[in-house]
């Protein structure tokens, strides 16, 4: 336990003005906007783990993931990698390498005009990692072919590669540079469930190997049960749950991650209505007061309209941290259990 | 009842320095008013590709070189450029696999909603922007009335996917066109854009091609499916029939690759080897460098589709001819 974790995040937020032009705004007599994409999240990862997140679309995975190698300074809070604050991480090019990032937007993060093994090579090279010609040329087509792909199709451009294709050729690039922290904001989501098993046992093998740790992002909830340790929950710029990766499938404490769980889609074709989660969802810039679930939760009472959950053990799932009164308080109606997935989802 | 859309034996190519290369080939299927097509297969196989020659926008140097486009009847697939722009939209709403692409980054995803409303219904502008922000509130977009007047790039990645599905519905098209439309939203937000989905094709009678790479997306949604490799359909039929007893070898991998839901597995099944490059598909089957199954007539002949039960697949284990017939297990699934 003593190890320090790779990346620790502490009371991290990050708001984005979003107010219309001054002129407009006086005019309409309106004041800043202001939205809380991540307000105030903390979480650590051990070398050679998975921690994922999910979450409602919009609830600020993304932004995470920008703020932890920092493409966004944060607007509160810390991130350190290593134990060393990130911005003097940063500036040292050694601990950039170790850190890379797999973008949601495959064809929005490849140079158009790049050929495939430059694009692949291009950390190789801005971090002077191998000598010679050769040596690099040899690592991008293992990577290529690692991914899926064929060292030929190096000579391509991005944009004669299909949507998959294009996603393997962002993750190449981001283990170019051998990388020890690896975020990866839904890898695999383009890719056909063969190759995307390919990319995983990829990724669980370098683990393995080579103690890799990974933020790991995805809607696909199967997905994240294969790869996490961990998983945390956000809701609205915050955790909500944060429980071993086992313990939050079997047994899902917070109203929300219940919700959640319910609305995952039937393979077995049972005819099961999904239940999407109730209500609208909220605003994050006008975020709900007390409890940001309050006004979908079937539990909500008014303690959770004025009072915020903090995020704490979890009555008797104690490895689960949640942020609920309900479950604090012992009336969400005990244990939970994820009876659905345990009978239903079995594979085909 | 007449089929809204057929695609008849289509061949694509792309012209490239080292040859032509055949991107789709002898592609054929056909949508009915209501019906939703699902469309799987392995990464590169073709499927947006099918989408943009049904649209009429696919990338030069690809060219439609061979086959049959026709939408209620009639040929669209040589159609000129500004013609087809009529139909498109109006007629055919297609959702691209990447919505940065569709969205234009210089305007506010409402003025380009409401320009497509203004265009195809002929509204005027107040009203176009009322139904542009009711489009925005169906697809799940919070507080819409306050974010209509955003930039793309202030949404997050599934506010951008759900603003291009707004901008594919709100002309009210017959046939949608939807390329992984639900890949970057979450489970509850896919519920409700798949219900809306749904809710065209039951009450409007709209017509959906729906790529998905996302099987429970597919069991919930489509009524038939068709699973392509290679640039040729491996397998079509039924949704259930497809899902549950794969007969082509490449859709029995398929399915068998999707993870599990309800536990953890150290290694997850995957189908050993790469789809071939294009300029350089085998002889006979494509799959056969592949496939557990394969014996000498695959190595030298191509199969086209053999009906076998309730589906047809593309393989010479159905057909009674071959020294090799299908395992029971395969038949029967
Ligand atoms: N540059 C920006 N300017 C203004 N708002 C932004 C910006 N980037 C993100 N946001 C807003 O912050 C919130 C969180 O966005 P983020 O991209 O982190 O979501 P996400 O959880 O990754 O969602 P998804 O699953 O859809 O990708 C959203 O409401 C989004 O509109
Ligand atoms: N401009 C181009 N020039 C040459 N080849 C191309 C071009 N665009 C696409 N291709 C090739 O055509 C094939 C089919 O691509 P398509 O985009 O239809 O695949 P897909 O089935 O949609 O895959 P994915 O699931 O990864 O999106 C791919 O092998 C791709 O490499
Ligand atoms: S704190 Fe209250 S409103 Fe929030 S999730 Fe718990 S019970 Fe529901
Ligand atoms: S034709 Fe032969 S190689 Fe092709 S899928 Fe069938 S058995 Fe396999
Ligand atoms: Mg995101
Ligand atoms: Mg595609």
């Amino acid at each position: 336990m003593a190890e320090t974790p790779i990346l620790e995040v502490e009371d991290l937020a990050r708001y984005f003005d979003v107010s219309r032009p001054w002129l407009q705004r006086v005019l309409a007599g309106e004041g800043k906007r202001i939205l809380r994409a991540v307000d105030g999240i903390s979480f650590a990862i051990p070398r050679g783990t998975t921690l994922s997140l999910v979450g409602e679309s919009g609830c600020g995975k993304s932004t995470v993931a920008r703020l932890v190698v920092g493409l966004y300074p944060p607007s509160r809070g810390h991130v350190r990698f290593e134990g060393m604050e990130l911005e003097r991480a940063r500036a040292i090019a050694e601990q950039r390498r170790r850190m890379q990032m797999i973008f949601q937007d495959p064809y929005a993060s490849l140079n158009p005009r790049w050929r495939v093994k430059d694009i692949v090579a291009e950390p190789i090279r801005a971090f002077g990692m191998t000598p010679s010609a050769a040596a690099q040329q040899a690592k991008v087509a293992e990577l290529l072919t690692q991914v899926g792909l064929s060292p030929l199709d190096g000579e391509k451009f991005p944009h004669e590669f299909s949507g998959g294709q294009r996603q393997r050729i962002s993750i190449a690039r981001a283990l170019s540079s051998n990388p020890d922290f690896l975020v990866c904001d839904e890898p695999t989501s383009a890719l056909d469930v063969s190759v995307q098993a390919q990319i995983l046992n990829l990724m669980k093998d370098l683990q393995a190997r080579l103690g890799l740790t990974y933020l790991f992002i995805s809607h696909n909830l199967a997905v994240v049960r294969q790869v996490s340790d961990r998983i945390g929950v956000m809701y609205l710029g915050r955790l909500v749950e944060l429980a071993p990766a086992e313990t939050l499938f079997t047994t899902p404490r917070h109203p929300y991650t219940r919700a959640l769980m319910e609305a995952i889609p039937d393979l077995e074709m049972t005819g099961r209505q999904r239940i999407p989660v109730g209500g609208e969802v909220p605003s994050p810039i006008s975020p709900p007061s007390g409890c940001p679930f309050h006004p979908r939760c079937p539990l909500a009472n008014d303690r959770c309209k004025a009072e915020r959950p903090g995020l704490i053990p979890a009555r008797a799932t104690e490895q689960s941290l949640t942020a609920c009164h309900a479950v604090e308080e012992g009336r969400d109606g005990g244990l939970p259990a994820a009876q659905r997935i345990g009978t239903t989802a079995t594979a085909l | 009842m007449a089929p809204l859309l057929e695609v008849r034996d289509l061949r694509v190519e792309f012209p490239t320095r080292r040859g032509i290369l055949t991107a789709l080939d002898g592609v054929s299927f056909s949508i009915a008013p209501g019906e939703v097509l699902g469309v799987v297969g392995e990464s590169g196989a073709g499927k947006s590709m099918t989408g943009a020659a049904i649209i009429g926008l696919l990338e030069p140097p690809g060219r439609i070189a061979g086959g049959q486009i026709l939408l209620n009847g009639k040929r669209i697939d040589n159609l000129r450029y500004d013609q087809m722009r009529r139909i498109r939209g109006r007629e055919i709403g297609a959702i691209f696999q990447d919505p940065l692409t569709t969205l234009n980054p210089l305007y506010t995803v409402g003025e380009q909603l409401v320009e497509t409303i203004r265009t195809h219904l002929g509204l005027d502008g107040a009203e176009a922007r009322k139904r542009a922000i009711g489009w925005l509130e169906m697809v799940g977009i919070p507080a819409a009335a306050q974010r209509v007047d955003s930039y793309p790039h202030e949404f997050s990645g599934g506010m951008r996917q759900r603003v291009v599905i707004a901008l594919a519905l709100c002309a009210e098209p017959k046939l949608i066109v939807a390329d992984e439309p639900t890949t970057a939203l979450d489970v509850s937000i896919q519920a409700q854009v798949i219900a809306l989905l749904k809710g065209l094709a039951r009450d409007k009678g709209t017509s959906m091609m729906l790529v998905t790479h996302d099987m429970g997306v597919i069991a919930e949604t489509a009524d038939r499916v068709a699973v392509m490799y290679a640039g040729r359909i491996a397998e079509i039929g039924p949704v259930r029939e497809v899902v549950k007893h794969p007969k082509h070898p490449y859709s029995a991998g398929l399915m068998a690759s999707i993870p599990p839901l309800d536990r953890k597995v150290e290694h997850l099944a995957q189908i050993d080897g790469a789809m071939p490059r294009l300029s350089a598909i085998p002889r006979g089957c494509a799959f056969n460098p592949r496939c557990p199954e394969v014996f000498a007539r695959c190595l030298v002949e191509r199969p086209a589709l053999l009906a076998t039960g309730a589906t047809e697949a593309a393989c010479w284990l159905y057909d009674a001819a071959s020294e090799k017939h299908a395992p029971e297990a395969m038949r029967h699934g």
